[in-house]
């Protein structure tokens, strides 16, 4: 059986051309970095190559990245070190109720130890509401935390408008760019914010391995503490393999972003159409025409997203559910909620997101399946009366 | 998590789906807010359930232990039907993740729903 992969956002295989440039450093050059011997600087090299690969992707300087053990990591750093640095500025956070879990925790572990935090409101399409987030700027304002595009449904922020808030009322803003790079044009300068978290393994690059970016002339506290690695920012011995493959990988996917974002939209849009056309009781989660290339999002109603998942599974085609039915009451996406999805409808979402290597057959064959696995699931639902053709009452 | 073969092969081909018309008893748990629910066709002659049938809107769990179930009570008494307990059909699927234990209890349910309305039923005779 064919496998067809659609959860390119949870994360990508790594590129023949990245683990090519990776694998001398597991043996050869397996120097510590930070050893002044030859073994050393040869693997120093690699990682000072792969920062200025990264600085060149997101139009900064290369002292201004930090390479991180993830986007988690980047982002945990972001949060809580703006706030241990600023604490005596104040203590308010503003964030939004979409946020990766890595952001939302980080701000929820905060206001266990003293910190206020206001979660903006999304509309309909899963666009934060600027009204909000700058009626929510108080004097003791010392970060906004927003990410770039929507992990689950692709909805692209308004990062630039948010920038322009924060820099009005003299607040940092932090953007979770993990779903954005290789996706749409990621610029720190076009964005106009003060830091940036980046993943290598949602662009064909290895897992285990982020970076943060951190403008110049602004410190936050450490997050792991250690050694002095990262320029005494970041503990731990650097990941040099994984390192050398996050450059090389944000390099491809800035050259070719152009292309990769024409081929996933001609794939996604195909997708959505047949999908809109072909099933009914569908609904696309997240905004028609502001989301990322390679995101689609639907609710299939009167059924559940964990059956259509295994089904589409066992049909060879790999996807995502918004929801996990796991603690005896299924948890609906705290996004699909935020944007006030019905409940009911919100359990039966599956988010497809494509890569490279998908092609148009794929997604002819996924529509296919996906239409018998939809009518059979419904045709065991009691949520529908199909005789009647109309809801039941349960 | 993971679902062991058994569980994918019976949410794969699930047996007894459907409605039973004129049904003797029918049985409704769940709510679609939780993402389960269970519904339970039981046709019934002389004390013995002579079909089964459900409708199901669920997690892979939910549908396999709403199939095992009425498999599992066809061609037994309703009082023998009423003893099948959760832990019986999770034993006939080879287990289930821990966290989807809950949609066992949901088929017992349903099953015992479905013959208090036949019961009820019958006493208005």
């Amino acid at each position: 059986m064919e496998r067809i992969y659609f959860d390119h956002a949870a994360t990508t295989p790594v590129s023949a051309e990245v683990l090519e440039k990776m694998m001398p450093y597991f043996s050869e050059n397996f120097g510590n970095a930070h050893s002044q011997h030859n073994f050393g600087r040869n693997a120093i090299k690699g990682v000072d190559d792969a920062r200025s690969q990264v600085a060149a992707a997101i139009g900064c300087r290369p002292n201004e990245v930090y390479f991180t053990g993830s986007g988690t990591e980047a982002n945990n750093w972001a949060v809580k070190g703006t706030a241990w640095a600023r604490e005596s500025k104040g203590r308010h956070i503003i964030t939004s109720k979409i946020e990766h879990p890595s952001v939302l925790n980080s701000c929820k572990w905060l206001e266990k130890h003293g910190f206020e935090v206001s979660y903006i409101s999304v509309d309909k399409d899963g666009t934060v509401s600027l009204d909000e987030l700058e009626k929510a700027v108080r004097p003791d304002t010392i970060l906004i935390s927003v990410m770039m595009a929507n992990n689950e449904v692709g909805t692209i922020q308004p990062y630039k408008e948010i920038a322009a808030i924060a820099k009005k009322h003299g607040v940092l803003y932090h953007v979770d760019a993990v779903q954005a790079v290789g996706a749409i044009k990621v610029d720190v300068n076009d964005i106009g914010c003060d830091m940036l978290t980046l993943s290598a393994h949602k662009f064909y690059g290895p897992k285990g391995v982020g970076a943060l970016y951190i403008r110049n002339g602004l410190k936050i506290e450490k997050l792991i503490v250690g050694g002095g690695q990262e320029r005494a920012m970041r503990g731990g011995t650097t990941n040099t393999p994984a390192v050398v493959g996050l450059g090389q990988a944000i390099e491809n996917a800035v050259k070719n972003l152009g292309s990769y974002a024409e081929h996933c939209r001609n794939l996604r849009d195909r997708f959505i159409g047949r999908v809109e056309k072909e099933i009914p009781y569908v609904k696309l989660n997240g905004s028609r025409t502001n989301r990322l290339p390679n995101n689609a999002n639907f609710s299939f109603e009167y059924i559940e997203g964990e059956s259509i998942l295994y089904r589409l599974d066992l049909a060879g085609i790999a996807v995502s559910s918004g929801s996990a039915c796991s603690s005896g009451s299924l948890e609906p996406s705290h996004v699909l909620l935020a944007m006030g999805v019905d409940i009911v409808l919100g359990h039966g979402s599956i988010r497809f997101s494509f890569g490279k290597d998908n092609t148009v057959e794929q997604i002819d064959y996924a529509v296919d399946k996906l239409k018998e696995i939809v009518k059979t699931l419904r045709e065991m639902s009691p949520l529908f009366n199909w005789k009647d053709g109309e809801k039941e009452n349960i | 998590m993971m679902y062991n073969e058994k569980v994918i092969e019976v949410f794969s081909n699930p047996k007894n789906v459907g409605v039973i018309e004129n049904a003797d008893g029918v049985g409704t748990v769940g709510n679609a807010t939780c993402g389960d629910i269970m519904k339970i066709y039981l046709k019934i002659d002389n004390g013995v359930i002579t079909d089964a049938k459900f409708q199901t809107f669920g997690c892979a769990a939910a549908i396999a232990t709403s199939s095992t179930a009425t498999e599992m009570i066809k061609g037994k008494t309703v009082e023998e039907a009423e003893k099948l307990t959760n832990a019986a059909v999770v034993e006939s699927l080879g287990g289930l993740p821990a966290q989807k234990m809950h949609c066992s209890v949901l088929a017992e349910e349903a099953i015992a729903e479905a013959i208090k309305d036949y019961r009820s039923r019958q006493a208005k005779k």
